[in-house]
C-alpha cells in the first residue's frame, strides 16, 4: 500500500508525538518536546505563507506576541477564559494581518520582508513600552489554562510537562492536517501557482492580491496560536516572544528543514529547538554553529533538509 | 466579439502602441503578425489586462474591458495563453490543467480535462509529472490546454510557435485551426507570419506600434510587400 504524502506526514507526526516519550530520560524532555511542537505550529504557518504562496514575512513573531499577550491580558482584564483568549488572540491577529496585509502585500520580495519587519518591531515596541498594561520588558504572568485540572477530574492524571507535551503535540497535528488539506485544495493550488508566476495565475482567473492576503492571514493565525500556547505553558511571557530574533528564527527553521514541505519545516523547527539544548556545553558558540549550519544548508541543500534527502533517495532508487 | 479602438500603451515614458484598431468577429481566427518589437505582445498584454492602457477602448462582447482587472477577464470568456508559456513549473501537469479551471468546480472540469488529453495525448502520459520537466513543445501544449480549461469564448494566443521545432509548430497550428470546431474565437499573435496567415481568416500586420495593413489572410499572403518583408519569399 502506498501512502499519500499527506497521510504519511500525519502518520509520522502522530508516531513522533506518541512514541518519543518512551525514550525520555527525565520529565524535562516533555518541556523540550512541547516547545518543539509550539515552534512547529508557527513554522507550519510560515510554510503556508512562504512555501505555498512564496511571500516572505520577517515580522511573524508580532502575531505570536499578540497571541501570547491575549492569553496574559484577556483573562484578567476582560474576564475571559484562557481558552477563549487563544481564540481572541487568533481573531485579533487575523484582523490585524488583514489590515496590515492589504497595503503590504502589494509589495514584492525584499520590500515585503522589510514592511513585515516593521510590523513585527511595532508590536514588540508596544509590548515593551505600554508598561501599565503589559508590565513592559519584565514580562507578565499568564493564568492557568485549567484544562489539566479538568482532565484530572476525569481520571486522566498528567504531570504539567506531560499535559503540555500532548496538548501541543495534538495541536501541531491538527495544524499540519489543516495545512496539508489546504495544499491539495483549489486555493492551495492557486497559492502555489502564484508562487510560480503571478501573471499566469491572473490569466487563469486567480485574484492574486486576495489570495496572498488569505495566506498571510492564515499564517498569522498559526503564529498567534503558537504564541498563546507558549505563554500558557510557561505561565509567564516577556515581549521577547514578539522580538525580531523570534521572527527570524521562524523563517530560519522553515527554510532549514524545507519551506515547501510541512514535515520538512517541522523537522527544521525540531533541529533548531533541540540544537541549543545539545549545545549548552559550549553555549558561547551556539550562534556560530547555527550560522554555519544555515550557510551549509543554503549552499548544498537549497530546498531544505527534508526535500533534499527525499530527492537523494528517489534519485538512487531509479 | 472583440473590438479595439485607438488603443495606446506605454512602458514608462515610452509609448509603444500608438493607437491600434482591430476587430475580431465571433468564430474567426484572426492573426496579428509583425517583426520582433512591433508591439504585438504588448497588445495582447493590454487585452488580457496585465499591461496598463493609456488611451483608447477595448470592448469584449459589448462590454468595456479597460477597467476590468486581469483575473476577472476570464470570467467574461476571454482567456490567454501568455508569452513564454508561463506554465506553473513546480506543479504537475494535471494541477496546471485544474488551475486553468480555477473558476469552476463542477463535474465538467473532469470532462474538459479528458478533452484536453484527447487534443494533446502526450499530456495524459505525463499528467502526474512536474510541468517544468516537459519539453518546450509539450509546455506550449499545456499552456494552450490550460487556457481552454477556462472555457473561453475567445482565446488570446501569444507566440505559440516561439522556440519550437518546425514539426511541433505545425502540430500546434493544426490544433489552433481546429479550435474553430469548438466554437472558440482565436486572436493569434505570431512572428511566424506564414504559418499564422495560413490558418487564419484575417490578418493584421503590425510595425512599430501601428497596424500598417489589414485584410483577408489569403490576400495578405499573396501581397508582394508582405511576402518580401515577412515571409522571406
Amino acid at each position: 500500500m502506498r501512502l499519500t504524502p499527506k497521510a504519511a506526514t500525519l502518520l509520522v507526526l502522530a508516531l513522533l508525538v506518541a512514541l518519543t516519550p518512551f525514550f525520555f530520560p527525565s520529565g524535562y524532555y516533555y518541556r523540550v518536546g512541547a516547545l518543539l511542537f509550539v515552534n512547529g505550529i508557527a513554522v507550519t504557518g510560515i510554510v503556508i505563507l512562504t512555501g505555498y504562496a512564496g511571500q516572505i514575512s520577517l515580522g511573524h513573531a508580532g502575531f505570536s506576541g499578540i497571541g501570547a499577550y491575549a492569553c496574559a491580558l484577556a483573562p484578567t482584564h476582560l474576564g475571559l477564559h484562557p481558552a477563549l483568549a487563544i481564540v481572541l488572540g487568533a481573531a485579533l491577529s487575523a484582523v490585524l494581518a488583514y489590515l496590515v496585509g492589504r497595503p503590504i502585500l502589494r509589495l514584492k520580495g525584499y520590500y515585503l520582508g522589510v514592511a513585515t519587519l516593521g510590523f513585527g518591531i511595532l508590536v514588540s515596541m508596544v509590548l515593551n513600552n505600554e508598561r501599565d498594561l503589559t508590565n513592559g520588558p519584565d514580562g507578565i504572568d499568564v493564568p492557568d489554562l485549567g484544562l489539566r485540572a479538568l482532565l484530572e477530574t476525569w481520571g486522566l492524571d498528567l504531570t504539567n510537562g506531560q499535559f503540555w507535551y500532548f496538548f501541543c503535540g495534538l495541536s501541531l497535528i491538527l495544524g499540519a492536517w489543516l495545512a496539508l488539506n489546504l495544499y491539495d485544495s483549489p486555493t492551495g493550488r492557486a497559492l502555489r501557482a502564484l508562487h510560480g508566476s503571478e501573471v499566469a495565475a491572473r490569466t487563469v482567473g486567480v485574484d492574486v492580491a486576495r489570495l496572498k492576503l488569505q495566506a498571510f492571514v492564515i499564517s498569522a493565525v498559526y503564529a498567534s496560536v503558537a504564541g498563546s500556547l507558549l505563554a500558557l505553558q510557561n505561565k509567564f511571557i516577556t515581549p521577547d516572544v514578539a522580538g525580531f530574533m523570534h521572527s527570524i528564527e521562524m523563517v530560519t527553521m522553515a527554510v532549514l528543514g524545507g519551506v515547501g514541505s510541512v514535515l520538512g519545516a517541522i523537522l527544521g523547527a525540531g533541529i533548531l529547538t533541540l540544537l541549543p539544548q545539545v549545545l549548552t556545553v559550549f553555549a558561547e558558540y551556539e550562534q556560530m554553529v547555527l550560522g554555519l549550519v544555515m550557510v551549509l544548508v543554503m549552499i548544498f541543500l537549497r530546498e531544505g533538509l527534508l526535500p533534499s534527502i527525499f530527492k537523494a533517495i528517489r534519485g538512487k532508487g531509479e | 466579439m472583440l473590438t479595439v479602438e485607438g488603443l495606446r500603451s506605454r512602458y514608462g515614458r515610452i509609448e509603444v502602441l500608438h493607437g491600434i484598431d482591430l476587430q475580431v468577429q465571433s468564430g474567426e481566427i484572426v492573426t496579428v503578425v509583425g517583426a520582433n518589437g512591433a508591439g504585438k505582445t504588448t497588445l495582447l498584454r493590454c487585452l488580457s489586462g496585465v499591461q496598463p492602457v493609456t488611451g483608447g477602448t477595448i470592448t469584449f462582447r459589448g462590454e468595456p474591458l479597460v477597467s476590468v482587472p486581469a483575473y476577472k477577464r476570464l470570467r467574461l470568456g476571454l482567456a490567454q495563453s501568455p508569452e513564454g508559456r508561463q506554465i506553473f513549473t513546480s506543479l504537475t501537469v494535471e494541477e496546471n490543467l485544474r488551475l486553468g479551471a480555477f473558476l469552476f468546480s463542477d463535474e465538467r472540469v473532469d470532462r474538459d480535462m479528458e478533452d484536453a488529453f484527447q487534443m494533446f495525448p502526450i499530456l495524459k502520459q505525463k499528467r502526474n509529472l512536474a510541468a517544468g520537466g516537459l519539453s518546450g513543445g509539450q509546455q506550449q501544449m499545456l499552456a494552450m490546454a490550460r487556457a481552454l480549461m477556462g472555457r473561453p469564448t475567445c482565446l488570446l494566443l501569444d507566440e505559440p510557435s516561439m522556440g519550437l521545432a518546425p514539426i511541433i509548430v505545425s502540430q500546434i497550428f493544426d490544433v489552433v485551426k481546429n479550435l474553430k470546431a469548438l466554437s472558440v474565437t482565436v486572436l493569434l499573435v505570431e512572428q511566424n507570419a506564414f504559418g499564422a496567415l495560413k490558418i487564419a481568416d484575417r490578418g493584421y500586420v503590425m510595425e512599430t506600434g501601428r497596424i500598417i495593413m489589414a485584410g483577408a489572410a489569403d490576400e495578405l499572403i499573396a501581397d508582394p510587400r508582405i511576402r518580401e518583408a515577412y515571409l522571406g519569399i
